[in-house]
């Protein structure tokens, strides 16, 4: 079978790789930086890997190969699967759109709640805003589509649903997704290190609040 | 987060507070570079949205390039330097005064403590920078000193009450006292087709290419919203979040196109359909509401429906 993989110009610097799905795209944020020389960014997406060289440098012309062979190798995948970090989440389900779920999802609130909290999430991609992870692995159930209208300010540390992906909002900012329950954790600090709380790759585990 | 640096005067190598904010201007904030290489947290590269500019007055005032100074958002600050200081103005043209007496652009500039900037509504352009010999001196956060408007990382912008400090430089001074740089050619960017161009009808890439696109004054840090013919999808099914580079020209569901500038968020959802060229950025950062901006193709880059890189 055929493995997707295609590149994309992003400028005279980047080039924005679609790969067949998520762990591939993470294997390959993780892989790029220690296999190509001159990156200054790498920005993993759902299914796509955006490489950025340093100002003065230009990917290479055998990109397309390079990334062929780092996906195909099987190194560092039995690694990877020991070598996530697994981080647990206190929540409390006591967010304002938790009967709109339940409507659209044809549950009552209280189940909502159940059902997103009994399932293990990984981190799919970091993106929006600082430390901003979007979770992926919920209930299939649990699809409720965006708001009709953003909210102008969602708190910092509201927990939301939207689609296929679960969040933290990290900090206070206007915000679309389902709001659904709330955390005390600090999902992004820069004088902490590591300043992201939820990494890309990591297991997360959502664990009733105790007051 | 209030910049108040009284607890720094006495710090050996570090000049005495160097100015006081009578005025802080529309949005005036302290910039560098940026913190460029942290788009795997989230965390947008910042610094200067005209870089060039920045980078120009520094030059000026010798300082490295990098050098924090600060960014005014079409109307600038008033200061009080309350001790001596070197200073050069750079991007957006504007008649600034020292004690009432006009100074000039691009020119290094003598204040003496006690005297008065004031840097008011730039004449062409948005974004006017001043340099400081020294530095402007804010703690660093994610190694940069640069403001963000997306994230709050970064000292606040500019309010009345706030003091500045400001280092020393290391450098000597120039031999030019002043830079005689050609007017900018305001009004055209370079572009190159962006990662979702195939997205797009046949006629979008035209549209981009011969329209003239005016910026509204929904623009900031962020991005440049632009006004002008809607750009038609070929292809509208949902796209996933994916990373973006600076000078990406996103087009949300209007069909009127967006282009990122420093403080961008990494990831967006809705397709690319091109990319301002690097030097370029800084004619879409100096872009005021009404303002008008036409695109040319890079030239020789790939032509649509090719790439250089096809595996």
């Amino acid at each position: 079978m055929r493995r997707h993989l295609e590149l994309r110009p992003a400028g005279a610097r980047g080039v924005l790789v679609e790969v067949a799905g998520n762990a591939t795209a993470r294997k390959l944020a993780a892989a790029a930086p220690h296999s190509i020389g001159g990156l200054e960014d790498v920005t993993c997406g759902h299914d796509t890997v955006l490489l950025v060289w340093e100002l003065g440098r230009t990917p290479p012309h055998d990109l397309d190969v390079r990334i062929a062979e780092l996906l195909g190798s099987g190194a560092g995948v039995g690694s990877a699967v020991l070598d996530v970090p697994e981080i647990e989440l206190p929540v409390t389900y006591d967010g304002p759109d938790l009967a709109r779920v339940g409507e659209l999802c044809g549950m009552s609130p209280e189940e909502v709640a159940r059902r997103h909290l009994a399932a293990d999430y990984d981190v799919a991609f970091i993106g929006f805003t600082a430390g901003f992870a979007y979770l992926v692995g919920g209930d299939p159930q649990l699809r409720p589509g965006r708001l009709d209208e953003p909210r102008i300010t969602v708190p910092a540390g509201a927990l939301a649903i939207a689609a296929e992906y679960s969040a933290v909002y990290p900090r206070s900012c206007p915000g679309g997704w389902n709001l659904i329950g709330r955390t005390d954790a600090v999902l992004f600090d820069p004088d902490r290190s590591p300043a992201a709380l939820l990494p890309v790759g990591a297991r997360v585990r959502l664990v009733e609040a105790t007051q | 987060m209030t910049l108040d640096f009284s607890g720094l005067t006495t710090r050996p190598g570090t000049a005495p507070v160097g100015a006081e904010v009578i005025d802080g201007g529309s949005r005036t904030t302290v910039q560098d570079l940026g913190r460029p290489g942290l788009a795997h947290v989230g965390v947008p590269r910042s610094g200067a949205a005209d870089a060039p500019s920045l980078m120009l007055a520094n030059r000026l005032v010798g300082n490295p390039e990098d050098a924090a100074g600060l960014e005014t958002t079409l109307t600038g600050p008033t200061l009080r330097f309350l001790a001596a200081a070197s200073i050069a103005l750079a991007g957006a043209e504007v008649d600034a005064t020292l004690d009432g007496r006009p100074q000039a652009m691009r020119s290094l500039i003598a204040v003496r403590p006690g005297q008065v900037l004031r840097i008011p509504t730039a004449t062409s352009g948005l974004r006017t920078y001043l340099a400081v010999r020294g530095s402007v001196d804010v703690p660093h956060v994610l190694g940069s000193a640069s403001g963000d408007q997306l994230t709050g990382l970064g000292p606040a912008p500019l309010k009345p009450g706030d003091t500045l400090a400001f280092g020393a430089s290391a450098l000597a001074l120039p031999s030019v006292g002043i830079a005689a740089v050609p007017a900018p050619r305001r009004g055209i960017a370079h572009l190159r087709l962006g990662p979702r161009a195939d997205r797009f009808a046949p006629d979008a890439i035209t549209t981009l290419l011969t329209a003239r696109w005016r910026a509204t004054s929904a623009t900031d840090r962020i991005g440049v919203r632009l006004d002008g013919p809607p750009l038609q999808l070929a292809d509208d099914r949902p796209m996933r979040s994916e990373g973006m580079v600076l000078g990406s020209i996103q087009v949300p569901p209007s069909g009127q196109p967006i282009v990122m500038l420093a403080d961008h968020p990494t990831t967006g959802g809705y397709p690319v359909i091109a990319v301002v060229d690097e030097p370029d950025v800084s004619v879409l950062a100096q872009l005021r509401p009404g303002a008008a901006v036409t695109f040319q193709l890079v030239p020789h880059s790939a032509p649509r429906g090719t790439s250089e890189l096809s595996p």
